[in-house]
C-alpha cells in the first residue's frame, strides 16, 4: 500500500512538469502581445524594448520558462501586467474565496447525490426511483449559468430574500455573510449532485446484481450489513468521480463566479483573459492544475486503500 | 415422503415446492412445479438436470434468495421449522446457521474488497455474537479444516489473490462456519479444472460424513452426481421425473429422459458404451408447458396416454418414476417421493 502511494506520488511529478510546460506554452502561443496591451500605440520602440526587458519578454523562450518556473516554485508569480500588484496575493485571496464556495457546494452536492443515488437504486423501477432519477438528470442537464440567473430573479429580484451578487462586506456579521453564499452554493451543487447521483445509482444497481450479494444474504447477513458491503464496493468509482467533480468546482466555476460576481479564481481567470494579464493567467491555471493533480492523487490512494485489486 | 421411518425429523423436508415468476408485461414462468423430497443428516441428494430445468431456482427457493416477483408455494421445513412462514429476522438466523450454500463461481460469490478472514469472521459474529478475534481464530481453524495450506496467511488474502480451487475451499469454509445441518451446493465444481473438481468433491464428501450434514447437490454432470450422492433426483421442466439411489438411477433408469441423459453423456467406460446419443429437441418453454408429461414432445417412447398427467410409480421404497411405461412394470402407484 505504501509502495503504491509512493509510486503514485512519483508519477505525479512528470505530470506536474508537463502541466507547467503546457501553461507556459499556451500563453505564448495565444495571439496578442501583453506589452502591446500595456503601451500606448505611439510609444517609442526604445520604451517598448525597455518594458520587454523589465518583464523578461526579451529573453529566449526556454530561459523565460526556466526563470518563470524557478520563481513559481517559491510562490513568486511576478506582478500583474494590469495593475502591477503581486500575483501571489491576488491569487491567494481568490483561491480562498473559491475554496469556500467549492467546499460547500461539494459537501451539498455529494451528499445529496449519494443519498439520491442510493435511495433510487434500492427502489429500482418504482416511482421513487423514477422521480429521483429525473431530479438527477435535471441537475446534469440544466445549464448552470441559466439556473443561476433564474435563482437570482426569483430570490433576489422578485423577492428580496437573498443578495443577488458579491460576497458581502467583511464588516457584516457572519450570518449575513452566509446569505451571500446560499445562491452560488446551490447553483454549483446541482451538477455534482446529478452526476454523482446517476453514478451512485448505476454502480449500486450493478453491485446489487452481483452473485456475492446473494451469497451475503445466504450466510445470514441482514439488510444493514449487506448495505455496508454494497457501499464499500461502490466507493472506489464514486470517489474517482467526486475527485474530478471537485476539480471542476475549483476551476470550472468561471460562469457562476461571473454571474454572481464572486471574487474567486474563476472571476480572476476571466478578467486575466480579457486583460491579457499573462502572469495572473499562468499562476491561476498552474495552481488550479496542481490542485487537480493532487486531488486525483489523493483519490487514487483512497481507492487503493478500499479496493485491493487497484494496488497493482 | 421418506419411506424409511426416521426417529428424528429429517434435516430438510420439502413438500410440493412451486416457484412461479410473475412480472408485469411478461408471460408467467413456472420454473418449479411441485418438487418434494426429504433428506436426513449425513445423506447427499443430487439433483441432476439440464440448464433451465429449475434445479438452481429450487435451491435459491430453499434459501429464500429469489427476487420479490417470484411466487414460492409449498412447504420447506428445516430442522422442523417451516421457513416460508418465518419473518425476515428469523430467516436471517436460519440462513448461514442451519442451512448454508456454496455457489458455482467462488470468484463472484465472494466480496472482492474484503479478505477471506473478514468474510468468514463476519458470519460467525453475525450468528454467534462472538468478538472479532475469537471469530478470526475460528476462521483460521475452518480454513485448516478445508485443507488450505498456511491458513493464517490465507486469512489475509483477498479472493483475487487465490486460485479457483482455493477460493472454492474458502467458500466451503465460509458455508461451514456455523455448523449447518443442511448444505446446498449449486454446481460447486462446474467452474473448476477437472483435477480440482475431484479434490473438491472428495473434500465435500469427507466433511459431510465427519460433520453429519445433509447435502443437496445440484449438477448437470452425471459423473459428478455418481461420485458424491447417496440418492439422486432427475429434474426436467421444473419437476422430478425420477428419484432413487445412485444405483437405481444410473443403472436401472426407468424414465426415458434419465436414459436419454445417461446415453448422451461421456463417462468412464466410453469404449464399451456404444454410440453417444443425443436427446432430440430442446426443453419446453417454462412459460408454456405441454399438458401431461412435460417430456412427451421429445420422447422416443411417447404414446397417446402421455398427453394426460403421468402416473407416479414407486418401483422400490424410496424411488419414484413419473412415466406411464414404468406403470406397466410396477402397477402400484404411490405418493411422489
Amino acid at each position: 500500500m505504501l509502495i503504491f502511494a509512493g509510486r503514485r506520488l512519483l508519477q505525479a511529478i512528470p505530470i506536474l512538469f508537463g502541466v507547467t510546460l503546457v501553461i507556459f506554452g499556451l500563453v505564448h502561443i495565444a495571439p496578442g502581445n501583453p506589452i502591446d496591451m500595456l503601451m500606448p500605440p505611439e510609444a517609442s520602440p526604445e520604451i517598448i524594448a525597455q518594458m520587454k526587458a523589465a518583464y523578461g519578454f526579451d529573453k529566449p523562450l526556454h530561459i523565460q520558462y526556466l526563470r518563470w518556473l524557478g520563481r513559481a516554485m517559491t510562490g513568486d508569480f511576478g506582478l500583474s501586467v494590469f495593475n502591477s500588484a503581486a500575483v501571489f496575493g491576488q491569487l491567494v485571496t481568490a483561491l480562498g474565496n473559491t475554496l469556500v464556495l467549492a467546499l460547500l457546494a461539494a459537501l451539498l452536492g455529494f451528499s445529496l447525490g449519494i443519498g439520491l443515488g442510493l435511495v433510487a437504486a434500492l427502489h429500482h423501477g418504482r416511482w421513487l426511483d423514477k422521480l429521483l432519477s429525473a431530479i438527477a438528470t435535471a441537475g446534469v442537464s440544466l445549464p448552470h449559468y441559466w439556473t443561476a440567473i433564474v435563482l437570482v430573479l426569483f430570490f433576489a429580484v422578485f423577492r428580496d430574500w437573498l443578495p443577488a451578487q458579491g460576497m458581502g462586506d467583511d464588516a457584516l456579521p457572519l450570518y449575513q455573510r452566509l446569505e451571500y453564499l446560499v445562491l452560488p452554493v446551490i447553483t454549483l451543487s446541482l451538477i455534482p449532485m446529478g452526476v454523482i447521483g446517476r453514478m451512485v445509482r448505476a454502480t449500486v444497481l450493478d453491485i446489487l446484481n452481483q452473485d456475492f450479494i446473494g451469497a451475503l444474504t445466504a450466510k445470514g447477513l441482514t439488510r444493514g450489513p449487506v448495505l455496508r458491503h454494497v457501499v464499500k464496493n461502490a466507493a472506489p468509482p464514486v470517489l474517482a468521480l467526486m475527485g474530478l467533480q471537485f476539480g471542476y468546482l475549483l476551476g470550472g466555476s468561471i460562469l457562476i463566479e461571473t454571474v454572481y460576481n464572486w471574487p474567486g479564481t474563476g472571476n480572476l481567470l476571466n478578467l486575466a483573459i480579457f486583460r491579457r494579464d499573462i502572469p495572473v493567467l499562468q499562476a491561476t491555471i498552474l495552481v488550479l492544475a496542481t490542485f487537480f493533480v493532487l486531488l486525483n492523487l489523493l483519490v487514487d490512494i483512497a481507492q487503493a486503500a478500499i479496493d485491493p485489486r487497484i494496488r497493482r | 415422503m421418506p419411506l424409511d421411518a426416521a426417529p428424528q425429523p429429517p434435516a430438510i423436508l420439502v413438500e410440493n415446492l412451486c416457484v412461479r415468476f410473475e412480472r408485469r408485461g411478461q408471460p408467467e414462468i413456472s420454473a418449479v412445479n411441485g418438487v418434494s423430497f426429504s433428506l436426513d443428516r449425513g445423506k447427499v441428494l443430487t439433483i441432476l438436470g439440464e440448464s433451465g430445468s429449475g434445479k438452481s431456482v429450487s435451491l435459491k427457493a430453499l434459501m429464500g434468495l429469489l427476487p420479490p416477483f417470484a411466487r414460492v408455494s409449498g412447504r420447506i421445513e428445516i430442522a422442523g421449522r417451516d421457513i416460508l412462514k418465518l419473518p425476515a429476522s428469523k430467516l436471517a438466523q436460519v440462513r448461514g446457521g442451519e442451512i448454508s450454500m456454496i455457489f458455482q463461481e467462488p470468484m463472484s460469490a465472494l466480496d472482492p474488497v474484503y479478505t477471506i478472514g473478514q468474510q468468514i469472521a463476519e458470519t460467525i459474529v453475525q450468528h454467534e455474537g462472538t468478538d472479532q478475534s475469537t471469530a478470526m481464530a475460528r476462521a483460521r481453524q475452518l480454513l485448516e479444516r478445508v485443507a488450505i495450506p498456511s491458513a493464517a496467511r490465507r486469512l489475509k488474502n483477498y479472493p483475487h489473490e487465490m486460485s479457483g480451487g482455493m477460493r472454492q475451499r474458502a467458500m466451503i469454509a465460509l458455508a461451514l462456519a456455523c455448523n449447518p445441518s443442511v448444505l446446498l451446493a449449486d454446481e460447486p465444481t462446474t467452474a473448476l479444472d477437472v483435477t480440482v473438481q475431484i479434490q473438491i468433491l472428495m473434500l465435500l464428501r469427507e466433511l459431510q460424513q465427519d460433520l453429519g450434514m445433509a447435502i443437496v447437490f445440484v449438477t448437470h454432470d452425471v459423473g459428478v452426481a455418481a461420485e458424491i450422492s447417496d440418492r439422486m433426483a432427475v429434474m426436467y421442466a421444473g419437476r422430478f421425473v425420477e428419484t432413487g439411489t445412485v444405483r437405481e438411477v444410473m443403472h436401472e433408469a426407468r424414465h426415458p429422459y434419465t436414459a436419454g441423459l445417461l446415453s448422451s453423456t461421456v463417462h468412464g467406460g466410453l469404449r464399451n458404451q456404444g454410440e453417444l446419443r443425443t436427446i432430440p429437441g430442446s426443453p419446453p418453454s417454462l412459460a408454456a408447458l405441454p399438458p401431461g408429461c412435460h417430456f412427451m414432445p421429445r420422447c422416443r417412447e411417447a404414446v397417446s396416454r402421455c398427453a394426460s398427467e403421468p402416473p407416479v410409480v414407486v418401483p422400490n421404497p424410496g424411488a419414484m418414476v413419473r412415466c406411464v411405461h414404468a406403470e406397466a412394470q410396477h402397477p402400484a402407484g404411490g405418493a411422489p417421493a
